[in-house]
């Protein structure tokens, strides 16, 4: 186990080095940022132009992407006072970063909680009794959900209740003018963007839990806890759904990086100021600046939920073998 | 106490007696069927997939005459503009869906997004099962070092949120000038398929390396090893059309990923534009975006009703496809 940890771990910084330097090359391919800062500087002189390119490591070859490589990167673990600064307005970005990773949390953090939670309880009761009405209703009705693209049902909640019956507010986190932290307001404003995510989320879970209870259902040491007298109830608790958990252990922490990735479309239609909003932005201003530090937190939280993911399914399952 | 009887294997034996039609008084009148006779056996017993086979059908049909169902051509406004507005206006007797911002019928445009959604679903899912499959079978059929790592490519890229990854490649590919002759601009539909191909081939080679994984073990694998059959054969001739089944699950899912995946890319601006080769869905599904802030309801409900109902349909023949080829699976319906 231990041999298994260490060597994982010892993977993970090679594993990072080589996927941000992939995404740095993508981001210096896709968006040229020597064009997007003519873009914002039009008439920047071409001696201004050079002097952007070689302060911030633009060079151009497989040799220059590397070495470009390295000195941004250099730049960026000393600490975001000494990360490149937009491209466009020319300001920091490590503040306006910050705040949509915060906002994105919140969004993110209330979705996952409600969506799971509620997904593995319908999961239970439909796999408990499976083939009854119950389970069919709940099974059909998951399947349907799960069918209806986020940004559907964004739209289509929007156009109900925002605008048709203006129960709640349409896009953004305050309304226009507004100052300081109102918990309250802001959580109406979440309302909309919460149930978008989390109904996905839930869809997805209902039918996972489902699955995981039926494959468990027919195992023997369930026979034996039954002989061994057990009310149903204890074998459901204590058997059957703790065991039904080790596969959605392993889901759940792959699924954190596609929930962002719903949210970047939830956020964008609700016009809420979040990490996806950030990167359509800076995307759509060719920002490398501004780009690099998003994807970086992207590919490290995929890669920290992929190496938890493994040693979760490692420590929960003993059978799994290691090596 | 019924509730843990492992319901499958009753399953099993129910459709056994109905296949079978044993008779008990003549005894030797045995039908006998061929696997994919069984599995179609299955799948028509599926009622939501057999209801989303017809819908399904008659959508291709009406789609593929478009020309003939639809009642306006594709850029063609209900009536011109000098007869009076013809913008916004709301389902009608001269537009059944209503029409968009320069008075064009959403119900012919529908169709003929359709057809090219459906044409873009298609293709990538070809693409990304051929490449798949391949792929797939070579890595668990060699197994070690090459599987090992492909897994954890693959796994890597999977868990990526997939809005991210397919912006980051789609800007990646339209600025590597070589490939333009290849893959088209970046607003055109060839290049969207490609773009598509590129995410689907690892869900696919992820499922057809599993099942190869559990056939190889087997004695028929065994035995065209040892009468000397190539590794390419093997694959070609023996593991491929025993996938067939999971194959056809991944083809099912790849096409309805692109479809909506489509949409998704359109209706952020990503998508094909209108103006390059045809419309799609995406660019219909555009429209829901002003059309819910505006209140012009026909808008959001008809295309987005659109999208939805090709994702479920073809979700659900997804579904009865997988009931059908494995059917230790349809436990509990």
């Amino acid at each position: 186990m231990l041999r298994f940890i260490a060597r994982r771990l010892l993977w993970f910084i090679p594993t990072v080095l080589f996927v941000t330097f992939l995404v740095y090359v993508c981001v210096r391919i896709g968006w040229d940022p020597v064009q997007s800062y003519v873009r914002a500087n039009p008439r920047a002189s071409d001696e201004k132009v050079q002097q952007y390119r070689e302060v911030n490591g633009l060079y151009d070859g497989l040799g220059g992407y590397i070495r470009g490589y390295f000195e941004w990167l250099w730049a960026f673990v000393r600490g975001p006072d000494q990360w490149p600064r937009s491209i466009k307005g020319g300001g920091d970005v490590y503040t306006p970063l910050r705040y949509s990773l915060f906002n994105t949390l919140r969004l993110a953090g209330t979705a996952a909680i409600l969506g799971i939670g509620i997904g593995l309880f319908f999961g239970v009761v439909a796999g408990k009794r499976p083939g009854t009405w119950v389970d069919g209703f709940v099974n059909t009705t998951a399947f349907f959900v799960g069918s209806i693209p986020p940004f559907v049902s964004a739209v289509i909640l929007q156009l109900a209740f925002a605008v048709q019956l203006g129960w709640l507010p349409a896009a953004g986190i305050y309304p226009p003018g507004h100052q300081g932290f109102d918990p309250v307001l802001m959580g109406k404003y979440m309302i909309l963007p919460v149930i978008v995510v989390a109904i996905q989320t839930i869809a997805g879970y209902t039918r996972y839990m489902r699955a995981s209870l039926l494959d468990v259902s027919s195992a023997d040491y369930l026979r034996t806890a039954r002989a061994k007298g057990l009310s149903e109830r204890q074998v459901l608790r204590r058997h059957t759904i703790r065991n039904s958990l080790i596969p959605i252990a392993t889901v759940v922490a792959i699924d954190i990086g596609q929930i962002i990735g719903g949210l970047i479309i939830t956020e964008n239609i609700f016009n809420y100021p979040g990490m996806g909003v950030f990167f359509l932005d800076a995307a759509a201003d060719g920002d490398f600046p501004r780009l690099m530090p998003f994807l970086v937190i992207i590919t490290l939280s995929v890669l920290i939920f992929n190496l938890l993911a493994d040693l979760s399914y490692a420590y929960l399952d003993p059978r799994i073998k290691l090596d | 106490m019924t509730s843990y009887q492992p319901v499958h294997e009753s399953a099993e034996f129910e459709s056994f007696d109905e296949l079978y039609d044993v008779s008990e008084s003549e005894g030797l009148d045995v039908k006998t069927l061929t696997p994919r006779q069984l599995a179609w056996h299955r799948y028509r017993r599926h009622k939501a997939a057999m209801i989303s086979t017809v819908i399904f059908g008659l959508l291709t049909v009406m789609v593929v005459f478009a020309p003939v169902f639809a009642r306006y051509g594709v850029n063609e406004p209900v009536f011109p503009i000098s007869e009076g507005p013809n913008q916004f206006l709301e389902p009608q007797s001269v537009a059944w869906f209503g029409t968009d911002d320069i008075g064009r019928d959403i119900y012919s445009r529908l169709l003929y997004g359709i057809r090219t959604s459906i044409f873009i679903g298609v293709a990538t899912g070809i693409i990304a099962v051929v490449i798949g499959a391949t792929i797939g079978a070579i890595a668990g059929l060699r197994g070690g070092k090459l599987d090992d790592r492909m897994m954890r490519v693959t796994d890597v890229f999977l868990a990526f949120p997939f809005l991210v990854a397919v912006i980051v490649i789609r800007e990646f590919l339209g600025g590597v000038e070589f490939l333009e002759p290849v893959i088209g601009d970046k607003t055109s539909i060839r290049f969207i398929i490609v773009l598509l191909a590129i995410f689907a081939w690892m869900g696919v080679a992820r499922l057809v390396r599993g099942q190869v994984l559990s056939l190889k073990e087997r004695e028929f694998i065994e035995a065209a090893r040892a009468v000397g059959a190539s590794e390419r054969r093997i694959i070609v001739s023996h593991l491929i059309p025993n996938s067939i089944g999971p194959i056809l699950v991944a083809l099912t899912l790849v096409i309805i990923g692109a479809i909506v995946a489509e949409s998704t890319l359109a209706f952020f601006g990503f998508g094909p534009q209108p103006g390059a080769d045809s419309t799609s869905l995406g660019n219909l599904v555009l429209l829901s975006r002003s059309g819910a802030t505006q209140g012009n309801w026909w808008l959001v409900v008809f295309p987005c009703g659109a999208l939805v109902l090709l994702a479920i349909c073809i979700n659900f023949i997804g579904d009865g496809l997988r009931d059908a080829f494995d059917p230790k699976m349809d436990a509990g319906r």
